[in-house]
């Protein structure tokens, strides 16, 4: 098959020694790399980088995972979407076991609550076809790269005029946060791997701000082996020569401009908001609300969902973790009280989440080839 | 946050499922036999030793690509029956029906399954059957079981592994479970993957004939290939290495698990085995294995080491190293 050929070729052993070791010999400092991305975290342990990178390297990972920047507030309110008469909640699958302060969505869903797992924004519109007489409400969270697909689905909602689907969204953008990290008391990070797929969407243009600001070595990076090999090893470069830039290793996918016509949703639908990260506060224009002109598809505006918010749980350091403070070994919860089967914060339970990935592949164990 | 009720996690053969047997089963049913927790019990009788094995059947949809709920269920009790090293013989046949269900897609369910009895060899003795009110079932769920004969040489069990052995396994990873994938509601893949469902017995007493001294099999089916390994590793105190580049996946498996952020190693199948063989003869039983039908793709995945007890490790294409867990979460409600 062309399309696995093609992928095989950023996973070849050969590249990736010559790539490893061209790292190994120019990280002579200890270096403290920040991956911004979930996606990053979980490819950089599932393809065993982690265990080919020098001592000298530290991988910390980042706010990049949506579920779990997402305030247990907001999962509440979810929560409290799904128990409301008539209402069928659609979300991806990432999000069922996330725990709020009382329970989580699997669980609302074992006492009565309709909730449906989907793969696309677009499958909830559907659903609302079928489900006349009952409202689908759609989980919208995620960053850059889903809400220009939730819009979609509004902006064919709309053109459908069905009544009966809504969104809740919690989206957030990235560009934002990393301001935030930038100042976070605390934060030692040399350099940061910028997420790839997001980039995709927003073009390296979306981080020049930032970087203006920060003055600190940063790469876009894709998520194949040799991609993600390629990004660190700029970023050693860059951090050792102390020559900070904004790269961009991930040039078969991402252009400066980005995706336009996805902005152009986005930009349509959405409008900036301040937003409550897990962890870390609120960061100014870093949520994405949906804009009154769409106002009867935001189930915020449609349903009371207040909910009365409960202090988080006690002894998780998830927003810690979240921004490279700390790592989940420091957490006295975690393997013990908080495992993926038994999640006291997000960050243990979502496919992209560091606890998870820490968990799931036994980083403490330190395995090396 | 308590969880205090039954939740699809606890029916994936993952992690919940492990928590939830050692939890609330095994304290109450206390049974050496049970406590072996293989594939099927291994009793001992005057006429030697049999294999007793249970299953039950609620795949969403009951009709699939390579087959239905009907054949599913025959072949995953002969299979169970087969990892123990046992000749299938009898089953009996349990089916709770949806008031509703139409007769005719009953017929087609049945007729698979005597299909599936002929070609294993296994006869049909008994069987019982309930309806229920529309609603209160999804149209059709099945139990078999099955008791099957083991040849007084064969000593099988999760626990036999031993640092040393050849990990083989049948051939290509998470066909089942996309098979099925991809007839859900919501999600149009357009793939030519089929489910791997077959009867595992003949390749079986293949193996028994070829090397004698096979140690473990077993059928990775939910929870797939990884939570099998991570199964034998724990029960008997090895540590496995597996080795990325020569797991068998088909592309456009592979293809939809890349899409869907699954791991073709948590994938469920239903027609595939693990065979864990002393090196000496781990020629002889892959031999054995790719001269059956079902066998065609096997190959060596990986090895039995004294180090990291309890634990599997995979040396990734580009030559790092990662531990394979156990599937914690449910991937997929009713693959089977």
């Amino acid at each position: 098959m062309m399309v696995l050929d093609y992928a095989c070729a950023f996973q070849d052993a050969g590249i990736a020694g010559h790539l490893v070791h061209r790292i190994a010999q120019a990280a002579n400092n200890p270096i403290r790399i920040m991956e911004v991305c979930g996606t990053h975290t979980m490819a950089l342990f599932r393809h065993g980088i982690r265990s080919l990178l020098p001592r000298t390297i530290t991988m910390l990972s980042g706010p990049g995972c949506p579920v779990c920047v997402t305030e247990q507030t907001d999962i509440d309110r979810c929560i409290a979407l799904a128990r409301q008469k008539d209402v069928v909640v659609a979300t991806f699958g990432d999000l069922m076991r996330v725990p709020g302060s009382t329970a989580s969505l699997q669980m609302a869903k074992a006492a009565g609550a309709d909730v449906r797992v989907v793969y696309s924004a677009m499958d909830a519109v559907n659903l609302a076809r079928r489900q006349t007489g009952r409202i689908v409400a759609f989980l919208g969270i995620g960053f850059e790269t889903t809400a220009p697909t939730v819009g979609g689905a509004i902006l064919a909602a709309e053109q459908l005029d069905l009544p009966n689907f809504c969104v809740l969204s919690a989206h957030k953008t990235v560009p934002p946060a990393l301001e935030t990290l930038m100042a976070y008391p605390g934060t030692t990070i040399d350099g940061f791997l910028l997420p790839g797929h997001v980039s995709i969407i927003s073009g390296v243009r979306a981080y020049r701000r930032w970087f203006g600001r920060c003055q600190i070595p940063s790469v876009v990076a894709g998520f194949e082996p040799i991609d993600l090999l390629q990004g660190i090893l700029a970023l050693v470069r860059q951090i050792q020569a102390d020559a900070p830039a904004l790269e961009n290793a991930y040039g078969r996918a991402v252009t400066e401009n980005g995706n336009t016509a996805a902005q152009e949703v986005l930009a349509r639908v959405f409008e900036p908001v301040d937003a409550r990260w897990r962890g870390m506060g609120t960061i100014a224009n870093s949520g994405l609300a949906i804009r009154s002109a769409y106002a009867r598809f935001d189930a915020a505006r449609r349903f009371d969902l207040a909910v009365t918010p409960l202090p988080p749980t006690k002894g998780c350091i998830c927003g810690d973790i979240l921004t490279g403070v700390k790592t989940p070994r420091h957490c006295p919860l975690f393997g013990s009280t908080c495992t993926p089967a038994t999640p006291v914060g997000p960050c243990m339970v979502s496919s992209e989440g560091t606890c998870a990935a820490y968990y799931s592949y036994h980083e403490q164990e330190g395995i090396r080839p | 946050m308590k969880n205090d009720s039954i939740l699809l996690d606890h029916g994936s053969g993952g992690k919940m499922a492990h928590q939830l047997m050692h939890d609330l089963l095994l304290p109450l049913f206390r049974d050496p036999v049970l406590a072996r927790l293989h594939d099927g019990a291994l009793l001992e009788t005057p006429q030697g030793r049999i294999a007793f094995s249970t299953d039950s059947f609620v795949v969403d949809p009951p009709f699939f690509p390579g087959g239905n709920i009907g054949d599913l269920a025959v072949n995953g009790t002969v299979n169970d029956l087969a990892m123990c090293g046992a000749r299938p013989a009898f089953m009996s046949l349990g089916l709770i029906l949806e008031e509703g269900l139409a007769i005719e897609t009953l017929q087609c369910i049945l007729i698979s399954m005597a299909q599936a009895l002929e070609r294993s060899g296994t006869r049909l003795v008994t069987g019982d059957t309930k309806v229920v009110p529309r609603g209160t079932a999804d149209k059709i769920f099945i139990n078999t079981s099955g008791i099957g004969f083991v040849p007084p040489a064969a000593h099988i069990s999760g626990d036999q592994a031993r640092p040393g052995d050849c990990v083989i396994l049948s051939g290509n990873m998470g066909d089942h479970g996309i098979a099925v994938l991809t007839q859900r509601q919501g999600l149009d893949f357009e793939s030519d993957v089929i489910s791997d469902t077959a009867p595992l017995h003949a390749m079986v007493q293949a193996i028994l004939a070829a090397a004698p001294p096979v140690h473990v099999l077993r059928d990775p089916t939910r929870g797939g290939v990884a939570t099998a390994l991570n199964e034998i590793a724990l029960q008997s105190g090895v540590g496995i290495e597996i080795d990325e580049h020569s797991l068998p996946v088909a592309p456009a498996v592979a293809g939809i698990c890349e899409m869907l952020g699954l791991d073709p190693l948590h994938v469920a199948n239903e027609g595939k085995l693990l065979c864990l063989v002393p090196e000496d003869h781990a020629s002889n039983a892959l031999a054995a294995i790719q001269r059956d039908p079902f066998g065609r793709a096997a190959c060596i995945i990986g090895r039995v080491t004294g180090d990291h007890p309890g634990r599997v490790i995979l040396s990734t294409r580009i030559g790092g190293r990662r531990i394979v867990d156990m599937l914690s979460g449910e991937q997929l409600p009713r693959i089977c």
